[in-house]
C-alpha cells in the first residue's frame, strides 16, 4: 500500500468555482435557457400501462392556432420496430421506441405522441385533440410472475439470452446471468449454520430535484443545437443521432449546469423529440418534464426479488453462499443483473458460491442507472443473511466481517485479484469508532452492513490552457454533478503547483472539448481527473523545454517545483526560474501558448468499500422509525475535495435511507403508479434525518497518480441492509422486505 | 369550455353575487383563499377553465377576533399567521398545531384552515380539531349568513354543504374556559410533508378534580369524511381521563372508523394507529386541561 | 384569453407584467420575466425549490397565481445578495459545501433568510423542521444545516 504523501491542494476543500453562481442564483439549468422565438414542447403519454397503438392521428392537434409541429412514432427513422445500432449497456432500438412508442404503449406514461406550440397552455389544449386509438393489453407488473411460462409478453420476439440452449418459445426474461465457483453443495455441508431467505424490494427513482429539460434549435442548414440535462452530453448527441439518423456532425451538445442525476440522466428522453419538432417547425422547441413525467416515464431503478442462501461455520467462515436475483427491466432489456450478481458477495473471501439473475421485463418505465446500479438490491439480502449468521453464532456483526472480508490478492467473485482495496481497514475503524464503541441508546437497535462498488475507468480528454498572468483554463468535458470541477482544480494545482485559485475548471460543450463519456460509475475525478492531471503533466514538459531553450541547457537538466521552472540541482546556468506567466510572456519567441492536453481510456479504477452502522428507534404502536444516529466509513482512495467526499457518503446515506424506509414505486392493478410525485413518493425530509457521521478511509487507488478510487456509489448501498439490521435489532422482528415504512413494520410485528 | 379569469372582489356581496352569477349561468368560479389546493388542482388533472375568485380582499375573512366568549378566525387568514398569535396558541394549542402541520413552512405561509375545511379532504388535518373545538362555519348566502357546526359541513370526499353561490367567510369559537383544552395528533411516515394517514383531536373539559365533564372526540383519514365519534368522548366523559378511559376511547375510535387501504397505508394499519393516537391526543389534552405543560 | 395586469414589486424594483388568469407566479417569475433563479422541481408545493419571500414571508412561488402578487413585495434569490456582495447565508452554504448539485440551493437560502429574520439563533431541530419543506437529494442536508448554523453565528457577531 502507498504511503500517505503530503500534498498541499489536495486533502483541501476550498470554495467550488462555480459556486458562487449557484448560491445567487445564476447559474444556468437546462430549463433556464431561452431563445427568441422559442416553442414549448409537450409530450402526450400513455394511460394504459400495456396496449397495442393501433393509430395515432395528430392532425386536429397540428391545424390548431399557435402549433407548429406534432410527432408521433412514425415520423420517428427505424419503422416500427427498427433497431437503430448499438450501444454500450443497452439496445439504442429499445431507447428509441421508449422516448417514442411506436406499435406499442409498454407502461403508463410512455411516450406515444408530441407537439410544439407557442405556449405551455396551447401544447396541453394540442395534446388533448390528438387522437390514438389503442388495444388495451393485460399489464405484467409482478417480477416473478412476469418469468412464468404462461405470463402475458411484452415482446413476442424476445427469447431469453445467455441460456445454455436457445429458447424454443418467447418469454418475459430477456437475459439470464450466472456467476459460480466451487461447490456450493460441498459448501453448504460444511457450514454449521446456514440462513436462507426471499427479500423484496421496491422500484426506487433517483429523485434529483431538476427535472429532465432541454432546448433545440435546428437552423436551416440543419444543423441543431441542444441545451439539455444531462450526465454526459456525448453520448446524448451519439444516441440522437442514432435514434433520427442524423449525422453527429450535425448535431452539438451543450450541457447545462445539472440539477442531479445519480444514474439518470444517462439517457435520452427529450433531446431527440425536441430536435425533431424543432426540424419541423423552423423554431427553437423547449421542453420541461413535469415531476409526474420524471416519475411515470423516466427511467427508475429496479424492483427486485433476491433468494439468498448462505452457510457458516461457528467460527464465522462462511462456506457456501447461493443467490437467485430477479431484477425489473422495465419495459426494454437491461436491468442491472450484471453488477448484482458480481457485487453481492464481493467483499468477502468466498471458495464456493452460485448466482443467478434474470433480467425481466415488466410494464414498468425502462430502468436506467441509479446510483450503484444493481447492488443495492442483492447486498440488502446478503447483508441481511450475514446479520443472521452474526446473531446465531453469537459473533458482533463486524468481526463476522472481519473474519471474511476480501483484502489485497483476493479473488473477486467477478475474476479479477484485488488491489489493495480498505475493505479490512473499514471494518476496523468502524470497530473503533466512538459511535460504535457507545451503547445503543435505550429501546433502540442498531445495524450494521457492508457496501461495495466496482468503480470504472472509460474514455476521458481534458485541455489544460494557460492564462497569459498564468492562471490556469481546464476544458473537459464530464458534466459536474457534485463538485468535480473543484476537485479537477485541486489536481491540477497540486500538479502544475500553483494556487488553487488561479485555476477554473470548465465543462465544454461537444464541440469545444475531447470526448468523455458520461459523468457515471464514480469515473470522474477518477478518469478525467487523471487526464487533467496528464495534461498538466503535458504543460509542465513544454515548460521544461521552453525554460531550457530560453537558457540554453538541457530539457533534463531543467526542473519544475513550486509552479516554476528552475535549473536542476547542479547545473551551473545563472538563471532566472520562470513561472507559467513568465513561460507565456516570452511564448511568442518559444512556440506559441502553452497547451497541455492528454485522452486516455483509463483502466484500474479502484473498488470502494463501505460500512455503514445505524441506530434508529421503532415505535412499537406505529411502526414509525426514527434514525437516531447514522455513521458512515468508506474507502475514498486519497480524498481529493474531502467535504465533497464527506458529502457523496451523507446523500448516498440519505438516499439508501429513504430507499429502506419509506420510498417504494406503488401500482395499481392497472400499472399506473399511484404516487407519482413528492408529496407520495417519500424522500428523505431535512426533520427524517440527523447529522450523518463520516470517516473517509483513505487507502490509495494505485492506479491513480493521486490515488483517487471514486467514491459516488458505494454510499447508497450499505444503508438498506443497516436499517432493516437495526429495524430487527429494535423490534426483534426479521422483516425481509423494503420499504420499513410504518404499516409493514406494524404488521410484522403484529403478526410475530 | 369557458375561459380562465381571476376576480378579487372588494366586499361579501360582490364575492357572493359573481358567485351566484356563475352558477345560473352554469360556469365554474371556485374560491380562491391560500391556493395551497388550487393550484396544485391547476396544474394536475383539474385543468378546466373557470372563475377563480380571490376572497383575500375581504374584511371579514381576513377578521381574527379573540372575544371573551367567542374566537373568530376569518377564512382567509394564514397558518403561520395564525400561529405567531400567542393568545390564540394558548387558548386554542390543538387547532392550532394541527394547522401548523399543514404541509411546509412554504405551505404555511399561504394555506388557511377554512381552505382546509372546504377542500374537504378526509384526511385534512384541521378538521377534526375545528370539529372538537366545537366550531361553527359562517358560511356567506345571497341573503346574509347562515352558520353550521363544523361536523357538518363536509359531506363527502372533497364535497360539502355550500351551495352554489356560498363561501366560508370564517369559523367561530367559543372560547375555551379554565379546565378545557385540546390535542391534535396525526400519523406521517416521514416527520414532515405528508398526508395525514390517521389523525385524532381531542377536546377535554376537567373540573377541580380532575373529573371530565365534557370531551369531543374527532378522527380523520379513518373515513369518507372527518368524523366526530361521541361513543369516544362518552368513553371520557366522568373518567379522570386515565389510561383505562383512553383505551377504551381508542377502541371505539377504531370502531367509528371505516378506512380504506390506500398508497398511504392500509385500513387494518388506519384502524389500530387512530385507537393509538386517540390515546395520546387524549393524554396531551388532558394534561393541558390540567394546567400540565 | 384576456391577460391581467399586474403591478408589483420584486426584489426592490417596480415591475409590471400580463399574465394569464391561471398562470403560477413561479411560471411569470421563470418564463415571463426571465427571473430564473427560482427553480422549479415540483410545481405542487412538496419540493421548495421556489421559495420566494412574499411581503417577507416564505412561500412557495409555484402555489401563488401571477396576479396574487398585484401591490404585493416579493424577494427572490436574486434579492438575497446586496450590492456589497455575497449574503452571509450564501457565505456559508459556500464554505460548508453545502450545496452538490445547486438546484435547491436557491430555495434553501431563500428559506434560511426566512428562518434567520425570524429566529436568530435556531437550534438543530428548529433549523431542520424549518427546512422539511425544501427537498436535497444530494447532500443529506448534513452540510445544509451546517452552513445555517454557520450563518446564524455570522450574522449574531454582525449584529
Amino acid at each position: 500500500m502507498a504511503e500517505a504523501v503530503d500534498y498541499k491542494y489536495i486533502g483541501t476543500s476550498p470554495v467550488r468555482p462555480d459556486g458562487v453562481d449557484k448560491v445567487t442564483g445564476r447559474a444556468q439549468f437546462a430549463a433556464d435557457q431561452n431563445m427568441p422565438n422559442t416553442l414549448y414542447g409537450k409530450i402526450l403519454r400513455s394511460p394504459h400501462a400495456h396496449a397495442n397503438i393501433k393509430s395515432v392521428d395528430v392532425s386536429k392537434a397540428l391545424a390548431m392556432e399557435g402549433v407548429y409541429a406534432a410527432v408521433s412514432g412514425a415520423d420517428f427513422p427505424g419503422g416500427a420496430r427498427g433497431k437503430v445500432g448499438g450501444e454500450g449497456g443497452g439496445d439504442i432500438g429499445d431507447v428509441a421506441r421508449n422516448i417514442m412508442a411506436r406499435d406499442k404503449a409498454l407502461y403508463h406514461g410512455h411516450a406515444v405522441a408530441a407537439v410544439a406550440a407557442t405556449s405551455l397552455t396551447i401544447a396541453d389544449a394540442a395534446l388533448a385533440m390528438i387522437d390514438v386509438e389503442y388495444e388495451t393489453l393485460a399489464p405484467v407488473l409482478d417480477v416473478v410472475a412476469a418469468m412464468a411460462a404462461d405470463s402475458p409478453l411484452l415482446d413476442a420476439t424476445n427469447f431469453t439470452k445467455n441460456l445454455p440452449e436457445t429458447p424454443d418459445k418467447p418469454s418475459n426474461i430477456a437475459s439470464v446471468t450466472v456467476l459460480t465457483r466451487g461447490n456450493v453443495d460441498e459448501g453448504f455441508e460444511q457450514a454449521d449454520v446456514t440462513v436462507e431467505g426471499e427479500y423484496h424490494i421496491p422500484m426506487a427513482h433517483q429523485g434529483y430535484i431538476e427535472p429532465h429539460a432541454c432546448t433545440a434549435t435546428v437552423n436551416e442548414e440543419g444543423k441543431a443545437t441542444v441545451w439539455c440535462s444531462t450526465q454526459g452530453h456525448f453520448e446524448f448527441r451519439s444516441m440522437t443521432s442514432k435514434i433520427l439518423d442524423w449525422k453527429v456532425g450535425d448535431l452539438k451538445f451543450i450541457p447545462a449546469e445539472i440539477g442531479g442525476g445519480f444514474g439518470g440522466k444517462t439517457t435520452v428522453y427529450l433531446e431527440p423529440v425536441a430536435v425533431l419538432l424543432s426540424k419541423l417547425a423552423g423554431r427553437p422547441v423547449k421542453m420541461m418534464m413535469s415531476r409526474e413525467e420524471v416519475f411515470r416515464a423516466t427511467g427508475p431503478t429496479s424492483g427486485s426479488v433476491c433468494r439468498v442462501k448462505v452457510g457458516a461455520k461457528k467460527d464465522g467462515t462462511i462456506t457456501a453462499a447461493k443467490a437467485w436475483l430477479a431484477y425489473e427491466a422495465g419495459a426494454f432489456a437491461g436491468a442491472p443483473i450484471g453488477p448484482g450478481a458480481m457485487a453481492i458477495f464481493a467483499p468477502y473471501v468466498l471458495e464456493n458460491f452460485h448466482v443467478e439473475a434474470h433480467d425481466v421485463l415488466v410494464n414498468k418505465p425502462k430502468v436506467a442507472a441509479y446510483r450503484a446500479p444493481g447492488a443495492p438490491q442483492s447486498m440488502h439480502a446478503m447483508e441481511i443473511a450475514l446479520d443472521d449468521i452474526a446473531r446465531e453464532i453469537g459473533m458482533d456483526p463486524l468481526d463476522l466481517r472481519l473474519k471474511n472480508a476480501a483484502s489485497e490478492g483476493t479473488r473477486a467473485p467477478y475474476g479479477p485479484k484485488f488491489p489493495a482495496i480498505g475493505f479490512k481497514e473499514c471494518l476496523e475503524a468502524a470497530k473503533a469508532h466512538p459511535n460504535y464503541t457507545a451503547p445503543v441508546p435505550e429501546g433502540a437497535g442498531r445495524g450494521v452492513a457492508a457496501g461495495f462498488w466496482f468503480n470504472i475507468g472509460m474514455q476521458s480528454s481534458a485541455e489544460v490552457r494557460i492564462n497569459e498572468d498564468g492562471t490556469v483554463i481546464i476544458m473537459e468535458g464530464n458534466p459536474d454533478i457534485g463538485g468535480s470541477r473543484a476537485s479537477m482544480c485541486l489536481m491540477a494545482a497540486e500538479t502544475l503547483g500553483v494556487d488553487y485559485e488561479r485555476v477554473k475548471a470548465y465543462i465544454g460543450d461537444t464541440e469545444s472539448t475531447g470526448f468523455c463519456n458520461v459523468t457515471g460509475g464514480s469515473r470522474t475525478t477518477f478518469a478525467t481527473g487523471m487526464a487533467v492531471v496528464q495534461a498538466c503533466e503535458d504543460i509542465i514538459a513544454q515548460c521544461k523545454a521552453r525554460a531550457a531553450a530560453t537558457w540554453g541547457v538541457d530539457e533534463d537538466q531543467v526542473e519544475w517545483e513550486d509552479g516554476q521552472a528552475i535549473p536542476a540541482p547542479g547545473v551551473n546556468a545563472d538563471v532566472t526560474p520562470m513561472s507559467l506567466a513568465d513561460v507565456m510572456a516570452s511564448a511568442h519567441k518559444t512556440g506559441g501558448p502553452l497547451l497541455g492536453r492528454a485522452s486516455l481510456n483509463a483502466s484500474g479504477a479502484g473498488a470502494s468499500f463501505s460500512v455503514n452502522f445505524v441506530d434508529l428507534m421503532v415505535d412499537k404502536e406505529t411502526g414509525k422509525v426514527d434514525v437516531l444516529a447514522f455513521t458512515a466509513i468508506q474507502d475514498a482512495g486519497t480524498a481529493i475535495h474531502p467535504a465533497y467526499v464527506e458529502g457523496q457518503m451523507q446523500g448516498g446515506a440519505a438516499q439508501g435511507l429513504g430507499w429502506a424506509l419509506n420510498e417504494e414505486y406503488i401500482y395499481d392493478a392497472d400499472g399506473v403508479m399511484e404516487n407519482a410525485g413528492f408529496l407520495d413518493y417519500r424522500v428523505p425530509v431535512a426533520s427524517d434525518l440527523p447529522m450523518i457521521d463520516c470517516q473517509i478511509i483513505e487507502v490509495p487507488n494505485p492506479r491513480h497518480p493521486y490515488g483517487v478510487r471514486g467514491v459516488g456509489e458505494t454510499p447508497i448501498v450499505a444503508p438498506l441492509a443497516a436499517a432493516a439490521n437495526a429495524v430487527r435489532a429494535a423490534t426483534g422482528v426479521r422483516i425481509n422486505d423494503l420499504p420499513l415504512s410504518p404499516p409493514n413494520i406494524l404488521a410484522a410485528i403484529d403478526s410475530d | 369550455m369557458g375561459e380562465f379569469a381571476y376576480v378579487a372582489p372588494a366586499t361579501v356581496a360582490d364575492t357572493v353575487a359573481v358567485l351566484e352569477e356563475h352558477a345560473s349561468a352554469g360556469k365554474r368560479a371556485q374560491v380562491l383563499a391560500g391556493g395551497t389546493d388550487l393550484l396544485v388542482q391547476l396544474r394536475g388533472s383539474d385543468n378546466e377553465p373557470r372563475t377563480i375568485v380571490d376572497i383575500k380582499q375581504l374584511d371579514e375573512t381576513n377578521r381574527l377576533d379573540i372575544g371573551a366568549d367567542e374566537i373568530f378566525i376569518g377564512a382567509a387568514i394564514a397558518s403561520a399567521v395564525l400561529y405567531e398569535n400567542e393568545e390564540l396558541k394558548a387558548l386554542l394549542p390543538g387547532l392550532l398545531e394541527s394547522s401548523d402541520l399543514i404541509g411546509s413552512t412554504q405551505i404555511q405561509g399561504r394555506c388557511t384552515i377554512g381552505g382546509n375545511l372546504c377542500n374537504s379532504s378526509p384526511a385534512a388535518d384541521t378538521t377534526p380539531a375545528i370539529i372538537v373545538d366545537s366550531g361553527v362555519c359562517v358560511i356567506a348566502t345571497n341573503s346574509g349568513t347562515r352558520e353550521l357546526p363544523a361536523e357538518d359541513f363536509c359531506t363527502g370526499v372533497g364535497t360539502n354543504v355550500l351551495a352554489p353561490g356560498e363561501f366560508l367567510l370564517g369559523l367561530k369559537f367559543p372560547r375555551p374556559g379554565a379546565g378545557t383544552s385540546d390535542a391534535y395528533l396525526r400519523f406521517i411516515p416521514r416527520t414532515e410533508m405528508d398526508i395525514a394517514v390517521v389523525g385524532v383531536a381531542v377536546n377535554v373539559t376537567l373540573d377541580d378534580t380532575g373529573t371530565c365533564t365534557a370531551a369531543r372526540v374527532a378522527i380523520g383519514a379513518v373515513a369518507p369524511t372527518p368524523l366526530m365519534v361521541p361513543a369516544a368522548a362518552d368513553a371520557l366523559i366522568g373518567t379522570q381521563v386515565d389510561d383505562d378511559a383512553l383505551a377504551a376511547a381508542g377502541v371505539r375510535c377504531t370502531e367509528a372508523s371505516s378506512p380504506i387501504s390506500d398508497k398511504r397505508g392500509t385500513a387494518e394499519y388506519r384502524r389500530k394507529v387512530v385507537a393509538v393516537l386517540c390515546r395520546r391526543a387524549g393524554a396531551i389534552a388532558r394534561d393541558r386541561a390540567m394546567g400540565v405543560s | 384569453m384576456s391577460k391581467v395586469h399586474v403591478q408589483t414589486t420584486i426584489n426592490g424594483e417596480a415591475v409590471e407584467y400580463l399574465c394569464e388568469p391561471q398562470q403560477s407566479f413561479l411560471d411569470v417569475l421563470r418564463e415571463d420575466l426571465l427571473k430564473q433563479g427560482t427553480k422549479e422541481g415540483c410545481a405542487t408545493g412538496d419540493c421548495g425549490a421556489c421559495s420566494v419571500l412574499l411581503d417577507g414571508r416564505l412561500v412557495c412561488a409555484c402555489l401563488m397565481l401571477g396576479v396574487e402578487a398585484e401591490g404585493r413585495t416579493l424577494t427572490t434569490i436574486e434579492g438575497i445578495a446586496s450590492d456589497d456582495g455575497l449574503h452571509p447565508i450564501q457565505q456559508k452554504f459556500l464554505e460548508h459545501a453545502a450545496l452538490q448539485c445547486g438546484i435547491c440551493t436557491p430555495g434553501f437560502i431563500v428559506a434560511t433568510k426566512a428562518l434567520l429574520d425570524k429566529n436568530p439563533n435556531p437550534d438543530e431541530t428548529t433549523i431542520r423542521y424549518w427546512l422539511a419543506g425544501n427537498l436535497c437529494r444530494c447532500t443529506g442536508y448534513d452540510k445544509i444545516v451546517r452552513a445555517v448554523q454557520a450563518a446564524a453565528e455570522e450574522l449574531a457577531q454582525e449584529a
